[in-house]
């Protein structure tokens, strides 16, 4: 594979302001909830189309490219279509089709108030996201983290009762202060190396830094991306801004907000440091053990979570570290593992998450001890709850064993034993804390208040099949409906190519 | 044209003081012109400010002489980079807080109208006066109008104004009588009062002990007018209890002139060498402004009245200031000056808004509002959302960017314990921000019996339109940070910035 090369063209600026375009129009028409869905509906999908358009560029080691504004002497605010930037744009915003639609079953279903300014904050986060997904370097990303920060805001504190704004207070804390983390690291990065741009394999000179301001700068980036990523101890405000709707948490705390920032790991480990100067100063031996011990911790806690959608957040955290430990392993099949693990998390919690709204919608029910016979209320549901829970517990044939193979491969590679055992006891807690869910739905015997009732509304039940779906179709073809694996292998190559 | 535009460093000066005393004898009868009429002569001296830095671009210096007598002799105006920069930005949050002032004057100050427009364009002469002159003992001439006539200003608003107006006036005049002196010292060492003739005679003398004294001296006279940390205690009674037009428009400027003389004094008459080399006057300043951004971020935090938090918020961005001259680096000086036009911006803004709750709500009090303003005023809390993400430091506002640049220059200059307390303020700066806008959008409505504010509905026009003119503003500064920093702020170089 060659090197890649770059053509300057508008798509990825169309493709992160689509969604911004559309605010406008949906406060326009809010007194016609019909025609503002619409608008949803259709930024979403316009999205989705110009990400997929520079797909086969990105595949053929073409990369699209637009620089907007300079901000400082040799750093502009850039946005370039490099293949890890494909992948998560592509993931986030071809599920956010889905989620809107599921969006609108679910608050026209549960009587959402605020609507209007609930689907004006979606889409401007998932500007934000695919501005972060883009962006060609650190500036660019900072710039695109922190507007992602304000715009989830008001979608976790959306209920507007003390335990949302409490829930909003924790989430600000938290996010706003890894931005200042993030600021200072990118401004001390450009103050050592000039240019900021992303490069495959790392930005930074060697002979740059020494042990200590490598040290300085990796703990500042770190705990800049570190948040969003909700490694431990920095996890504490993803539980808490479950307070949101579960839509919000299907898109933006299984994939959008959180994945920015394994992403931004995988930026700053990959493309930032990259693995050269990684191992020149051993950094990734802090990365490894916060990984293991955040996955084996949240599972643990997630086993005594009642409250479903909390059990959902802590198997979210233990998973996100997941991806972390692979970017952080140093080799080629761990990064793959990370990567795919981007993909396939995003479609089985999502699974989960609509789920767990179908059931509060339907059944008003959010505690898992009440759950007893939903199964046989709402089959198709709790199936692709069933689906999605056997994929993160790493069994085949859905597609959560793929990635987890690559991870247990990449960590033999590097002849590390640990996290092999990690991963495979994390399966087993992901067993435990998953399955009962499934066996009280489908074999205990329910309460009289299911008697008259059905599946959850049709546009929210659809979706939810179809990320089940797809799912199960991706552990057999993990490059089925899109090139998702060539792509992966491409940013695998250009990460660690010099070095394996 | 080319006759007057030779005139155009001494014009605004002129123009304000004629028009302030022709005021008074124009509304002998009614004092219905003195609106129109001071937004009139305002809009003239903005346009004259922008038409001054479309002039300076090119990286030209214009000197105008009074009555033709040469310097050092005569009083020289000049003007360079930097006094265009700070006057067009005085100018133009002038003339939007005066547009604004319609009804808080109507409201506020009843039957004194008239007076009162005359005085504030006298305190605005004197604020151009001192940045476009280049004479040490006419600034002085020019602060004392401009004190005066802003004690006056002050003291007419509520009941507790005329303490804290003479509170104000005791430290006001501490001050004008420090920075005296060290002019006095100055001229008894040099035989000089002009700035351009300092900066050429003051390297030759070297680290005299009586210019080091001058310096000092200057120092504190300037500390106290800009609020520096510690020596603030004049401004959190005087912006709480003076009028809404006159918290308004002096926040945003009068602080920036005071920041503006010491960004002179230290930076280009006495230069970088001696403040770095000579005596560490730099270093003392940037202590002090970041104890002080400290200081005024968590006592903002504790206050209950709006125009008192942003009173306490302007210490605090002041230290920003102070820091960023202080660093003396490239980086630092860019984020001060940046900072100078974004928190002009960003707190006009912000006292704006206090202004139309205090209209349409009767108080402006941070425990009493919620989530029924942002259902009356959506426009008004829209503009407070702007400029309190502003103040915060998030993109794509302005205040991200002065942020960004300031950061840059303690990294540039290594001092990690000014980074820390940069960072730790933006997140104070979050929890006070944030504060008010949970209670503003969020808080659900508590049961008080029936009060007027139950039929309000948005401020009116005259009132809203120039709030939301700022919130773009701050938008668009953000968006064109870099043609603004490359085309206007790189041209205001000290002579040996690293």
């Amino acid at each position: 594979m060659g090197t890649a090369v770059s053509y300057p063209s508008l798509v990825p600026l169309l493709a992160v302001l689509s969604s911004t375009a559309a605010i406008p129009l949906i406060l326009l028409s809010r007194r016609h909830p019909n025609l503002r869905e619409f608008w949803t509906i259709a930024a979403a999908v316009a999205k989705f189309c110009l990400i997929l358009s520079l797909l086969p560029g990105t595949l053929a080691g073409r990369n699209a490219v637009i620089r907007v504004l300079t901000v400082f002497p040799g750093v502009d605010i850039a946005l370039r279509a490099d293949p890890l930037g494909v992948l998560f744009a592509l993931i986030a915003s071809g599920l956010w089709i889905l989620t809107s639609f599921y969006s609108i079953g679910y608050v026209r279903g549960a009587r959402e108030h605020k609507q209007t300014r609930y689907f004006a904050s979606f889409a401007l986060c998932l500007s934000a996201t695919i501005g972060v997904a883009f962006a060609a370097n650190l500036l660019t990303f900072v710039l695109f983290y922190e507007i992602l920060t304000i715009a989830t805001y008001p979608l976790v504190v959306h209920k507007e009762t003390p335990v949302s704004i409490d829930a909003g207070r924790k989430y600000l804390v938290y996010t706003l202060s890894a931005g200042v983390f993030l600021i200072a690291g990118t401004l001390y990065t450009y103050h050592l190396c000039g240019p900021l741009d992303f490069t495959a394999g790392g930005l930074i000179p060697s002979g740059v830094l020494t042990a200590r301001s490598a040290l300085a700068l990796f703990a500042f980036l770190m705990l800049g991306v570190g948040v969003k990523a909700a490694i431990m101890p920095l996890h504490s405000w993803l539980p808490a801004a479950m307070a949101a709707p579960t839509p919000v948490s299907a898109l933006l705390h299984a994939v959008a907000v959180v994945k920015s920032g394994v992403f931004g790991v995988i930026r700053m480990v990959g493309f930032v440091f990259g693995p050269g100067i990684l191992r020149q100063f051993s950094l990734q031996q802090i990365l490894i053990p916060a990984a293991a011990i955040t996955i084996i911790a949240a599972s643990l806690i997630a086993l005594k979570q009642d409250n479903l959608k909390r059990r959902l957040a802590y198997s979210t955290v233990a998973h996100l570290s997941y991806i972390v430990l692979g970017a952080s392993l140093l080799t080629p099949r761990a990064l793959t593992g990370a990567l795919a693990h981007i993909l396939f998390h995003a479609t089985m919690k999502i699974t989960l998450f609509f789920a767990a709204g179908a059931i509060y919608v339907n059944l008003h029910k959010e505690n898992i001890s009440e759950m007893n016979g939903i199964g046989r209320t709402m089959p198709w549901t709790m199936g692709a709850f069933a689906v999605g829970a056997v994929g993160l517990a790493g069994i085949p044939p859905v597609n959560g064993f793929i990635s987890k193979w690559y991870l247990v491969w990449g960590s033999l590679d590097g002849g590390l034993w640990v996290p092999v055992a990690v991963l495979v006891l994390s399966g087993l807690l992901n067993v435990a804390y998953f399955f009962p869910i499934v066996y009280i739905a489908f074999f205990r015997k329910g309460g009289k208040e299911l008697d008259r009732k059905g599946e959850a509304p049709l546009t929210m039940v659809i979706p939810l099949v179809l990320t089940a779906l797809l799912s199960l179709i991706l552990g057999f073809y993990p490059d089925f409906p899109l090139a998702f694996f060539k792509l992966i292998d491409r940013i695998s190559t250009g990460v660690m190519g010099g070095l394996s | 044209m080319t006759e007057l535009s030779q005139h155009s460093p001494a014009l605004i000066p002129l123009l304000y003081l004629a028009m302030a005393i022709l005021l008074p004898i124009l509304s002998l009868k009614t004092d219905r012109v003195a609106y129109g009429y001071t937004l009139a002569g305002v809009f003239l001296a903005t346009v004259i400010a922008g038409f001054n830095v479309s002039r300076i671009l090119d990286g030209s210096v214009l000197h105008y002489h009074f009555g033709g007598w040469i310097p050092p002799l005569g009083i020289e105006y000049v003007l360079d980079p930097l006094s265009a920069f700070v006057t067009v930005v005085i100018n133009f949050i002038a003339l939007m807080v005066l547009w604004h002032s319609r009804f808080p004057v109507i409201l506020e100050i009843r039957e004194k109208k008239a007076p009162y427009y005359a005085i504030v364009l006298l305190m605005l002469c004197g604020f151009n006066g001192i940045v476009l002159t280049g004479d040490f003992f006419n600034l002085y001439v020019f602060l004392e109008i401009s004190s005066l006539s802003l004690y006056g200003l002050v003291a007419i608003g509520e009941k507790k104004s005329p303490v804290a107006a003479f509170r104000y006036l005791m430290m006001g005049a501490v001050a004008a009588s420090f920075y005296l002196l060290g002019v006095g010292f100055l001229y008894l060492e040099t035989g000089s009062l002009n700035m351009a003739d300092l900066t050429r005679i003051l390297p030759v003398l070297g680290e005299q002990p009586s210019v080091i004294v001058a310096l000092a001296l200057m120092v504190m006279g300037m500390g106290i007018k800009m609020a520096l940390f510690p020596l603030h205690g004049w401004l959190p009674d005087a912006y709480t209890y003076a009028p809404t037009t006159t918290s308004s428009l002096v926040a945003p400027t009068g602080t920036k002139v005071g920041a503006y003389v010491l960004l002179r004094i230290l930076l280009f008459v006495f230069g970088i060498k001696f403040i770095t080399q000579a005596v560490a006057i730099g270093r003392v300043i940037t202590w002090l402004a970041a104890l002080g951004i400290l200081y005024g971020s968590i006592m903002a935090m504790t206050q209950r009245e709006m125009k008192r938090m942003l009173a306490y918020s302007s210490i605090a961005q002041i230290g920003y200031i102070a820091l960023g001259i202080g660093l003396g680096n490239r980086w630092a000086l860019t984020g001060a000056l940046f900072h100078i036009l974004n928190h002009a911006f960003m707190k006009s803004l912000l006292f704006l808004v206090s202004g139309n709750l205090r209209l349409k709500l009767g108080h402006s009090t941070i425990p009493q509002l919620d989530h029924s303003v942002r259902k009356k005023m959506p426009w008004t809390c829209a503009a407070f959302t702007v400029g309190a993400l502003s103040m915060v430091g998030l993109p794509p506002t302005a205040g991200f960017f002065s942020k960004l640049y300031l950061v840059l220059g303690t990294i540039e200059s290594s001092d990690w314990a000014f980074l820390g307390v940069l960072l730790l303020s933006s997140l104070l700066n979050a929890v006070y921000f944030f504060r008010v806008l949970e209670k503003m959008y969020l808080r659900p409505r508590g049961k008080k019996p029936g009060s007027r504010d139950i039929q309000s509905r948005e401020a009116p026009a005259s009132m809203l339109v120039p709030t939301l003119v700022l919130a773009l503003g701050i938008l668009m500064i953000g968006i064109l940070n870099f043609f603004i920093v490359n085309r206007l702020l790189g041209l205001i170089r000290p002579e040996g910035l690293g």
